[in-house]
């Protein structure tokens, strides 16, 4: 179908629905029982965005109250100066627990996990596209993170700091398993944020009502995409930095340790390089959430869509350009100082937009003073000083005074608690309604507000005077004629304020909130985006036609024709599970994509993921690589039903469309998630190349070191010839099978890949031979650590592609593959594409720069 | 810059404040687009060009303020400071530790580095604060207007006792610091009376001289602070306790319960005459 007749046909469907009522009898019927959730022992299982994004957001909040506690118990030992309730020991563990926990445990998860409740619902999508992956993420981040609180039960949390700088944290100073508790819980925050981006971003671009382009995608969509877009960039930095810091400690790799030619600021830089964005990937959902909130709560389309928009793309894209600005006391060159001062003030334009954008959309409309409209007024209160003070220290003189003192402490909670758990709490109480069989209560809402809202101003407001007066941060105790001691005391009474109004909400919580009923108030704010549509388990009855950024203000009569099913796919032709996927832009019906439902090898693959993360930290090594091998097994079950193939010839979603059931390519929602992994991939390729450079700008004119010999350019020839004809011979057999269409399982494709997969490994295995023949050892130099390095996650991508290559003909032996049913070798494609891609740029780079310099 | 902030703070407030409750028809200026550009991108793009050019002006001060009239090498240590005075010629004049004795009015230079984690070095009413780096020697330049004691503490957390890392500078008119400093050049004190005398064999045979440094003595260990002048500082512990007899006997004798995962051990062992006599030692020296 051309645009043109498509668009011709859109017109057409607004004056004429595309299905007539009375549906046929069963429809409805067989709907409800395609997406019921299991029940029994089973019911665990469940992968529905309405079930998996409830349990997330609730652990997420979890790991708040949990986090929260542990702050009141520092704020009970600061009350008082030379308090000696508790010691440095578990004080330095609690408040490197809090932050890791609040950063790490919740505000991260909290956002993701509310992108997964909402997206689906505001795009009128049945299901995210990879249910079984958002639900493998919240496991992994649900036992995994339970695991790491508990290490505060046995003295082992880590107490290096949320920001672990080595060497404090490398095996010298901190020898014992508490560091690597804290890289642990990482671990399992940076899987569960790299799956949720990769969903959020196909879900977002690929899964939206028909008609509901990039101009009328609710702001809440917007912010999500650009947040996982975030994460794409910024979290590689922080995986790398993590693994090279594990590295060291566990096998004495010297990337920061001085004497070795390594450098603790590489830790900072990578650190800091996810660090700040990270802040911007919590604030952006937030700031999301208000500019929904407020068009509702004002009655009336917010001002400027396009400018905010546009603010929020440039956030994102200047939070990246910031992360020095956590460095300023390091002795940097005064260029680099005024630089990173600037992008720092700069990135505070569009946060203006932004407020500017709501004031004005709150002079346009007539606000109606609820409990989420107090939260978004409080959230502009507390976001606006916090925004005020960040430009304060982003001038380079005043963050030498004011830097790791609680001026900062009270900076950095005004932007995260005011301008993420403000907001966070407005939309439980905007959005719960739909969730739950009842609102929360408008009356208890006012008290939380009005408790939290004040509290945290008493706790924070001080610690700016306490900061300026000269208190630095994490500091167990104070002594006692420095006059910090009343400011410490009104911030201890202020936090127990806030924990107050935090369990006034859980009593509200307990008294009205009653999820998976299928039950709803309906849209009790009169609010305008499709998630409050009437729904069920399946979502919407039927999927609609959006006209407006606001359709249920705009479009007459929509919610009643959405439930009466006569808009798009009203039932489950295929008998599964699926909704329709749409173009990125302008969301025109590509195809019905089939989705997989509950599945118990999801749920273990994360508890196994778990078991293997935690018995490597307490160093149990045999039960840790038995869990991973169960883990992979479990991921393979589970993914053998998610490539079905095309099982019906094409369904007609109604008026007239029709759409095929499977597709292969770029159109296709899975070729556009392996691309976003590449991507993925490449970003902590790239950021272990900077290491690589950095590295050398340490050891200038010892690059490789003294009496390190480079291989001969022999050598990394056979390598890269041999990756190359790796790829060659992949790219061969895509071409063959492409050729023999439906003809049904092929031995030569079998052959190709089984071919391919030495020729990959022997790559691996000739640069890896090279460098080991000249006597260049990881442990001796940071040279020979990053070279190492270079080679060892070349070796993770050659054993997963090895790993593939088998799961790839194993489908074919099945029957499961052939010319069109081949989404799992075009996986296996571009991701081998990618991995000889990185090989010869790591060759290159290793084995030309040392000569190009030396 | 804070009065700056507060006027910005209140004309928000007062707009969101506008837009909330005066009538509709007064506030359809604020629902229109054109506030947002001038608001979020006119107004910043404005204050912030006008404050960072300050702030470079003023950094750009901080950081060339002349030719050193002394420079002093600062290496943080896991909970303490060692200080070396340097000469002319860039050799160590005299070593010191947890509190550094500097000339008014002279631009004095910090040499600062680490020799184990990552410190910061920060007495906030004389200047900023620099990082501490094992493997980089970071450097500024500062005076002191007025004669006085000035307290600084390490500011970037560095272990257990973070909170205990603290030291003092004493501002001093030139001629009383070239007394100080040639006096600090000097070897310690001699006991003069019995119980010094036996102070000073208690603190070699116990082992004292393995970690620090006495000059004069035997003791000539380069672990711990140098206590060849420990008497005449101010605090003990890094800025823990005040010196006096009962301070020193009390630290020797229970380092760890006073100051937690040092690396000093406690001398529990000691009696309370040996205790005292080790503390009337080193309180003797000046």
């Amino acid at each position: 179908m051309t645009q043109t007749e498509s668009r011709t046909k859109g017109n057409r469907l607004e004056e004429h629905l595309p299905n007539s009522t009375p549906r046929p009898e069963g429809e409805l019927k067989e709907l409800e029982r395609v997406w019921r959730p299991p029940s029994g022992w089973n019911y665990i299982t469940v992968v529905n965005n309405t079930y998996i994004g409830v349990f997330y957001v609730g652990a997420a909040f979890l790991f708040f109250i949990l986090a929260g506690i542990l702050a009141l118990v520092m704020r009970t030992q600061l009350a008082v100066p030379e308090n000696d309730l508790i010691g440095q020991d578990l004080y330095n563990q609690l408040f490197t627990m809090h932050g890791t926990i609040m950063m790490f445990l919740f505000a991260v998860p909290a956002v993701e996990a509310m992108g997964v409740y909402l997206l689906p619902n505001m795009q009128a999508a049945r299901d995210l596209p990879f249910p079984r992956l958002s639900a493998y993420a919240f496991w992994a981040y649900f036992v995994g993170g339970l695991v790491f609180f508990s290490s505060i039960f046995f003295g082992l949390s880590p107490k290096g700091g949320w920001f672990m700088y080595p060497p404090l944290t490398s095996y010298e100073f901190s020898p014992g398993i508490n560091a690597d508790f804290w890289l642990l819980g990482i671990g399992f925050i940076e899987i569960s944020a790299i799956a949720g981006a990769i969903e959020i971003i196909v879900g977002v671009l690929r899964t939206r009502a028909p008609g509901q382009s990039l101009d009328k995608l609710p702001i809440y969509a917007w912010t999500m995409l650009i947040f996982a877009g975030m994460i794409v960039f910024a979290f590689p930095a922080v995986i790398l930095a993590t693994a090279l810091l594990e590295l060291e400690r566990a096998f004495h790799w010297p990337f920061f340790v001085a004497e070795k030619g390594g450098s603790p600021l590489l830790w900072q830089h990578l650190f800091w390089f996810f660090g700040h964005p990270e802040v911007y990937i919590i604030f952006l959902p937030a700031a999301g959430f208000v500019s929904m909130i407020i068009p509702t709560v004002a009655q009336t389309p917010l001002v400027a869509y396009r400018l905010v928009v546009v603010a929020l793309l440039a956030t994102g894209f200047f939070s990246f350009g910031l992360w020095v600005h956590h460095m300023f006391t390091t002795g940097l060159p005064q260029l680099s100082l005024s630089f990173f001062s600037a992008a720092s003030m700069a990135v505070s334009i569009p946060s203006g937009i932004q407020v500017f954008a709501w004031i004005a959309t709150l002079a346009a409309g007539r606000i109606q003073l609820n409990t989420p409209a107090l939260f978004v007024l409080g959230f502009m209160f507390t976001f606006v000083l916090g925004g005020l003070t960040g430009v304060m220290v982003a001038m380079v003189p005043f963050d030498w005074q004011v830097h790791d003192t609680y001026f900062v402490v009270a900076h950095f909670h005004y932007v995260l608690f005011g301008g993420m758990v403000f907001p966070l709490f407005a939309a439980f109480y905007y959005w719960i309604p739909t969730a739950s069989a009842r609102p929360l209560s408008e009356r208890l809402g006012r008290w939380v507000f009005g408790l939290i809202f004040i509290g945290f101003n008493t706790a924070f407001f001080p610690m700016h005077i306490t900061g300026l007066v000269g208190m630095p941060r994490r500091v167990y105790t104070y002594p006692a004629e420095l006059g910090w001691d009343t400011l410490n005391m009104i911030s201890t009474a202020g936090a127990f304020m806030i924990a107050s109004g935090v369990l006034l909400f859980v009593v509200d919580l307990i008294r009205n909130f009653r999820p998976f009923t299928n039950k709803s108030p309906g849209n009790v704010w009169n609010a305008g985006t499709l998630e409050w549509l009437p729904s069920g388990n399946y979502q919407t009855r039927s999927i609609p036609i959006v006209t407006s950024r606001e359709p249920l203000w705009d479009q007459p009569n929509l919610p009643e024709d959405v439930e009466a099913g006569r808009y798009f796919l009203p039932g489950a032709p295929t008998g599964g599970r699926e909704t329709i996927v749409t173009s990125p832009v302008d969301a025109r019906p590509q195809y019905v994509v089939q989705m997989p439902g509950p599945s118990w090898p999801t749920v273990l693959a994360a508890v196994f993921t778990a078991g293997c993360f935690l018995g490597l930290t307490v160093k149990l090594v045999v039960p840790a690589i038995i869990s991973g091998l169960i883990a992979i097994v479990m991921v393979i079950w589970w993914l053998w039903e998610t490539d079905p193939g095309p099982t019906a010839e094409e369904i007609d979603i109604g008026g007239g469309i029709r759409l095929p059931t499977y597709v292969t390519g770029p159109m296709s929602h899975s070729w556009w998630a392996m691309v976003v992994l590449i991507l993925v991939g490449g970003t902590l390729f790239t950021t272990l190349i900077f290491s690589y450079f950095f590295l050398w700008t340490v050891n200038p004119g010892a690059w490789p070191p003294d009496g390190v010999e480079l291989p001969s350019l022999g050598w990394s020839a056979l390598a890269a010839g041999l990756y190359a004809s790796s790829s060659g011979v992949i790219w061969l057999a895509s071409a063959l099978l492409k050729r023999r269409e439906r003809k049904g399982p092929w031995w030569g494709l079998r052959l190709l890949l089984m071919a391919a997969v030495p020729l990959m490994a022997g790559g691996l295995a000739v640069d890896f031979n090279g460098h080991w023949q000249t006597g260049l050892r990881p442990e001796e130099h940071s040279y020979g650590a990053v070279v190492y390095t270079v080679m060892s996650v070349q070796g993770v991508y050659v054993a997963t592609l090895t790993l593939m290559a088998f799961y790839t003909v194993a489908r074919s032996l099945a029957g499961m593959l052939d010319g069109v049913h081949r989404v799992t070798f075009d996986n296996t494609m571009l991701f081998w594409h990618y991995m000889t891609a990185q090989g010869l740029v790591g060759l290159a780079i290793i084995h030309f720069f040392p000569r190009l310099i030396g | 810059m804070f009065t700056g902030g507060a006027l910005i703070f209140v004309l928000v407030v007062a707009l969101t404040a506008v837009a909330i409750v005066v009538p509709q028809e007064r506030r359809r200026w604020l629902a229109d687009g054109r506030i947002v550009m001038a608001g979020g991108i006119a107004l910043p793009v404005l204050v912030l060009s006008a404050l960072l050019g300050y702030g470079l002006f003023v950094a750009r001060g901080q950081l060339n303020p002349g030719e050193p009239a002394l420079r002093i090498e600062v290496v943080g240590e896991q909970w303490w400071w060692r200080v070396r005075y340097l000469d002319g010629s860039g050799g160590v004049r005299f070593v010191t530790a947890n509190e550094i004795r500097i000339p008014i009015d002279q631009p004095i230079e910090f040499l600062l580095t680490s020799a184990d984690v990552i410190h910061s070095f920060w007495a906030p009413s004389l200047a900023g604060k620099l990082d501490m780096i094992p493997g980089k020697v970071n450097s500024y330049t500062f005076s002191a207007d007025k004669p006085g004691v000035y307290r600084g503490q390490c500011a970037e957390y560095c272990g257990a006792q973070h909170a205990l890392m603290a030291f003092y500078v004493v501002a001093m008119e030139p001629e009383a610091f070239e007394t100080w400093a040639s006096h600090q050049t000097a070897p310690s004190e001699q006991p003069v009376t019995d119980e010094l005398r036996s102070g000073q064999e208690l603190f070699i045979a116990n082992g004292c001289g393995a970690c620090h440094t006495v000059r004069g003595t035997s003791a000539r260990g380069e672990i711990g602070p140098d206590l060849t002048h420990v008497g005449g500082r101010l605090s003990i512990g890094a800025g823990t306790l005040p010196t006096n007899k009962g301070t020193l006997a009390g630290w020797v004798a229970s380092t760890q319960h006073l100051k937690p995962e040092v690396f000093m051990p406690s001398f529990g062992n000691l009696e309370g005459k040996e205790l005292r006599a080790i503390a009337a030692y080193l309180e003797s020296l000046e």
